[in-house]
């Protein structure tokens, strides 16, 4: 954004091309390399996020892509001139991560700087179709309902970049097809970017703009995904992208 | 009995119905089951008395007793120093508690505090509190300051120890869910570590209460002018079996109301918890 802007029409185009970073991109990584002692888990590696676009993070377990997540949470620190992100920024973790000892809006509302603070928790909640139980302990909410919650604090900060780690990752079957259904509508209302992990192929197909395969600590795959929406699995083209993507994490379809 | 009366006086109130039909009924047919072990005792023992088969000047019948408790009560002894004991006991446990809770702060919220506090309060808990008695006799004297001093000693550690561990142990996942929240250090201690360390307290709390009951009896049997422990000392002088029975269970009656105490002030300040939860009426 106040990036200098060199040449925007190239930039763009490059992006296409393969893992550079964009001008006007919300998220740019620029040549961050992270390693905890032993060898880089992320190398070198590059990649931007559009603004309101939604980018999906596969990788094989231990590939770094929650360390990625961390790093653009700010988390954990890195270089500054390695990262540009938005300073309003929100994440859903795996785990709901609640405040047990706060009501469910009080949760919502924790670290909110603004006069109705209560008025936008209870909306937020309603968004997520939470509303019967905003006065409820966080330890008496199912799985679902938890990570709602969990959803509806992420967004009532109005995040311009939301940040997803894995979230549907300890929920059934069918409580996640209907997370994932809500995650879509909620990301056509606000427009955030996002980016999501996660190890579901599925997943990343049915909700991202762009799906990225993190192999050996560098953005292997960067793959647009052209299909309208709603999508379907029986789409020719889902497959299609379905088998590509799995290949590329050593599985054969 | 008590609870069809209820439930054929509920329509009036809403949702008594089912309040009456569930827990009170239940635990009130609980707890008259536990106190027939208790009765049942004290029934023997009042009959072995009558009978000749307990000797009545060691172990005075429990008529005895009851009857001293209210010659007692008539004439307030017993109220004043049932007083005396609870003042020594609420001001020695206030300044234990203050002080272990400022300490626990300290060393748990800064690793500055940990290396000037913790080591040096984790030898001192190794010495038995009361073995200080000579010492504070001939510091503080025979007044009421080594008592209290001893109480607030005694009840220092249990806070510390567990408050320490209780902020130590808070979450560290939930610490960084508060920290993408935008709270400050300040507010996330304030919304997450604390609350955290909640249970703990009170687990040290109700532990202080113990050692505090424990510290006063020993306190008071030293050397004092007054209290439940005076009474007691004296009713050895004059032979009084029966007061001193008297003693005791006010010991343990307060013991006993004080733990329940903090096990109210817990299930109102941990009405979150799972073990509370299944309370609350509605879901």
């Amino acid at each position: 954004m106040n990036m200098i802007s060199t040449l925007p029409a190239a930039g763009a185009a490059l992006a296409e091309s393969g893992p550079q970073t964009e001008p006007d991109a919300a998220v740019s990584v620029r040549h961050l390399s992270r390693s905890f002692g032993g060898p880089a888990i992320l190398d070198d590696l590059s990649f931007s996020i559009a603004p309101g676009e939604f980018v999906a993070l596969l990788g094989r377990s231990g590939s770094g892509k929650s360390t990625l997540l961390r790093t653009l949470a700010g988390l954990d620190p890195a270089p500054a001139e390695t990262l540009s992100v938005p300073p309003a920024r929100a994440v859903v973790f795996q785990e709901p991560r609640l405040l047990p000892w706060k009501r469910v809006w009080k949760n919502v509302a924790l670290g909110l700087r603004i006069p109705d603070a209560k008025a936008r928790a209870l909306q937020a909640l309603a968004e997520v179709e939470l509303s019967h139980r905003v006065e409820a302990w966080p330890l008496t909410l199912s799985g679902g309902e938890a990570q709602r919650a969990a959803l509806a604090r992420a967004l009532v900060r109005e995040p311009k970049l939301l940040l997803l780690d894995e979230p549907f990752a300890s929920l059934d079957a069918l409580t996640r097809l209907r997370m994932q259904a809500l995650v879509g509508r909620l990301w056509q209302t606000h427009k955030p970017a996002v980016l999501l992990v996660t190890h579901d192929v599925d997943e990343a197909l049915l909700l991202a703009d762009r799906v990225l395969v993190l192999i050996e600590g560098k953005i292997g795959i960067d793959l647009r995904v052209p299909l309208d929406r709603p999508r379907h699995h029986a789409d020719p083209g889902f497959s299609l992208l379905r088998t590509k993507l799995l290949a590329s994490l050593g599985v054969q379809d | 009995m008590s609870g069809i009366a209820l439930q054929g006086s509920a329509p009036g109130i809403p949702g008594a119905v089912s309040f009456a039909g569930k827990k009170p009924g239940r635990s009130w047919h609980a707890r008259l089951r536990r106190a027939y072990v208790p009765l049942g005792i004290l029934a023997l023992w009042q009959a072995g008395s009558a009978l000749g088969w307990i000797p009545t000047q060691p172990m005075p019948p429990p008529s005895t007793i009851a009857a001293a408790f209210l010659q007692l009560a008539v004439t307030g002894q017993l109220a004043d120093n049932i007083l005396v004991s609870l003042g020594r006991v609420a001001v020695g446990l206030g300044i234990g508690v203050a002080v272990g809770t400022l300490l626990a702060l300290a060393s748990g919220l800064s690793r500055l505090g940990e290396d000037a506090i913790d080591a040096s309060v984790q030898m001192l808990r190794t010495l038995p509190h009361l073995a200080l008695i000579p010492l504070m006799i001939m510091w503080f004297g025979i007044g009421e300051t080594p008592k209290i001093t001893l109480i607030a000693l005694g009840s220092t550690f249990p806070i510390y120890l567990n408050l320490f561990s209780g902020i130590r142990g808070a979450d560290r996942k939930l610490r960084e869910a508060a920290g993408t929240l935008g709270l400050s250090p300040f507010e996330t201690i304030l919304n997450v570590v604390l609350p955290a360390a909640l249970p703990s307290f009170l687990v040290g709390l109700r532990q202080a209460f113990g050692i505090a009951w424990i510290t006063l009896v020993v306190a008071e049997q030293i050397n004092a002018s007054s209290g439940i422990g005076y009474l007691v000392m004296n009713a050895r002088d004059f032979l009084r079996t029966d007061i001193i029975f008297v003693g005791l269970a006010i010991y343990a009656l307060l013991g006993l109301l004080t733990d329940q105490s903090v096990r109210l002030l817990e299930h109102y300040l941990l009405a979150w918890r799972p073990s509370y939860l299944n309370q609350e009426p509605g879901r």
